[in-house]
């Protein structure tokens, strides 16, 4: 051993026993951490989120440095972010790209759960706990594109709030109490921004932390459904696990390049994105006096805004909108079949799970459009659907002839 | 300490009225946490009353003053007699055509014109969606629209497409809950009007 070899030597020991379960806690989630070996495209992002996470994380902080949390100065820092702070207008792009990038990977993550039964028994947990992210980065998100204060940030702000204005009895005080004034103002502005930059990053980094505890307790669902603990080798390893360190350490890396590839042409060449990303009215700064002529959420709420214009009672509205989301939190006691995979499932629940996809797209379009009565309609039929889905689940789950799966992985050529 | 004997009575006692002080306690430790989210004292006084000048309006279609008041965009607008007289012949599309309910019409608005009595020419009203809060566009003209075939003026919101007429009472059909808000106001002579302070004698 030379003199560096030895000098590491000796500091890992002497941390090792100062800190004894250090050792034991990397192994337990990184080295020793046994994951299916068949993990597909789909497994990319739940990483790819923490990825996002993070850029959100590191971004936020350099915003936060040049921001003005106040009704009369928020949208000129914001126009002096992008315009006078060298890098600046990259930094905010990084960071309003992010957000809708961090739909785009939760999305395909909670969908990629539904296609595999992620969240069966015994992760009901694990889905719990995402749900409460998933719900949590919708907050987030409605309270950061309230900051730049442009004219949908006041419009958006001041339509959110006012859903609390439906609770019976309390709702008027209600919505005064979250504003902090009369209206959407300064006072509101300023609390969005504290909520925006650490109490609800808090709560989801705990969330995040607990999910993936969650998880590790149970271990890592497959494409196919397959528990992989049932079979073991002769030390107690699961014969279709690999450790999670290195090998999908190194994986992931991959599927992190591509995605950052993408992420970063959309920064460059086309960073509003259509005006899906970033709103053209939101480069208005806002007016109190004036309603922009059509108001319409960021892309990833649109399919819930769809369906509170489809029901023509406010209340109900609400209800109807907060039931979309929450009702999500229950899949794992709607689905009754004994199968977790879509592989192994009979074709009836192939064709309600695409159609069910096919369903929260067309919602997330006509959310996105001024509502005509014909699209109304559509979004009515859809929503009933949406609901029907859900509550069926537990009949329909149950019906139709499942495939055997087999005990261990099986090859597909 | 001669008696080692553990009295698991005693103890769930003294545990549970110590959970229950210190629940008393973290609740009244919320309270300036909770109250500080209320409007400050400085918000309120932004809420005083305003004074508009209407001399400056007609009967033209489309003139009308946005006076804002406690921040919300308050209508001032002249009607004119056709105007109000169309106002019966909606009754029945309506959802609340004698504003029965008081949260959005005071007891001195509560007529068909919807305003002070012998002033029903001129319309107060707040310019804020009862769905979600939007301010609803101003179309006074008596010619069929895109969103309504029979439409006889009023306003229309571009959010979720409510509707009101020139009273500001809610079609029947729309999103909006209720009637548009009427706002405390008052005469203080023939060209000015108080927002924020009812007439007197009215509640």
């Amino acid at each position: 051993m030379n003199i560096i070899e030895r000098s590491v030597s000796n500091a890992t020991t002497w941390f090792n026993e100062r800190a004894p379960g250090f050792l034991p806690f990397y192994k337990k989630h990184m080295t020793e951490y046994y994951a299916p070996k068949n993990f597909n495209v789909w497994y990319y992002f739940g990483v790819l989120a923490g990825i996002v996470l993070v850029n959100q994380i590191v971004t936020g902080i350099f915003l936060t440095m040049n921001f003005k949390p106040s009704a009369a100065e928020a949208f000129a820092s914001v126009e002096y972010i992008m315009r006078d702070v060298e890098g600046g207008w990259l930094i905010r792009y990084m960071h309003s790209t992010g957000a809708s990038l961090f739909f785009v990977v939760v999305y395909l993550h909670m969908f990629r759960a539904m296609l595999y039964g992620s969240y069966q028994k015994p992760r009901e947990l694990v889905w719990v706990l995402g749900m409460l992210i998933f719900l949590t980065l919708m907050a987030e998100a409605f309270l950061g594109y309230v900051l730049p204060w442009g004219q949908m940030s006041y419009w958006g702000a001041q339509v959110i709030i006012n859903l609390f204005g439906a609770v019976p009895v309390i709702g008027p005080e209600l919505t005064e109490w979250i504003r902090g004034d009369y209206l959407v103002s300064d006072a509101t502005l300023n609390r969005f921004f504290a909520l925006h930059v650490i109490a609800l990053p808090l709560v989801i980094l705990l969330l995040v932390v607990l999910h993936l505890g969650a998880l590790h307790e149970v271990g890592s669902n497959n494409p196919e459904g397959i528990d992989i603990k049932k079979v073991k080798d002769e030390n107690g390893k699961p014969l279709d696990g690999i450790p999670f360190h290195p090998y999908y350490t190194v994986h992931d890396l991959f599927g992190i390049g591509f995605f950052l590839t993408i992420a970063a042409f959309i920064l460059f060449f086309a960073p509003t994105f259509g005006g899906l990303f970033l709103e053209y009215d939101n480069f208005i700064p806002a007016d109190p006096m004036v309603t922009p002529a059509h108001i319409k959420p960021v892309w990833y709420f649109t399919p819930y805004y769809a369906m509170l214009r489809a029901v023509p009672d406010k209340l109900l509205g609400v209800m109807t909108m907060g039931g979309a989301v929450l009702i999500l939190f229950g899949l794992p006691w709607f689905d009754r079949c004994k199968v977790k995979s879509i592989r192994y499932r009979p074709m009836l629940h192939k064709v309600l799970i695409t159609m069910f996809a096919v369903a929260f797209v067309v919602l997330a379009y006509l959310g996105m459009q001024a509502g005509s009565t014909t699209q109304t309609w559509i979004a009515r039929i859809l929503t009933v659907f949406y609901f029907g889905f859900f509550l069926t689940m537990p009949i329909w789950s149950a019906m139709g002839k499942t495939k055997e799966v087999p005990a261990r992985v099986p090859d597909h050529e | 300490m001669a008696n080692h004997e553990v009295n698991t009575g005693r103890r769930r006692f003294l545990t549970a009225t110590t959970a229950v002080v210190g629940a008393i306690g973290a609740g009244f430790a919320a309270v300036p946490f909770v109250t500080s989210f209320k409007p400050s004292a400085r918000a309120k006084t932004a809420g005083a009353p305003v004074t508009v000048n209407i001399s400056k309006i007609d009967n033209e279609p489309g003139m009308r003053i946005i006076q804002q008041w406690r921040g919300k965009p308050v209508w001032v607008f002249k009607r004119t007699p056709e105007q109000l007289g169309v106002l019966a012949s909606l009754n029945g599309r309506l959802r609340d055509p004698n504003s029965d309910n008081p949260d959005q019409t005071p007891d001195f608005a509560r007529n068909e014109a919807r305003t002070i009595k012998g002033k029903e020419n001129i319309a107060v009203i707040v310019g804020i969606c009862t769905h979600l809060g939007c301010s609803p566009s101003f179309v006074p003209e008596m010619v069929p629209q895109p969103f309504d075939s029979e439409w006889q003026g009023g306003f229309y919101c571009p959010c979720h497409q409510s509707r009101f007429d020139l009273a500001g009472r809610v079609f029947q059909g729309v999103p909006a809950p209720s009637n548009l808000e009427i706002p405390p106001y008052h005469f203080a002579d023939g060209n000015t009007i108080i927002i924020g302070v009812a007439p007197e004698g009215a509640a």
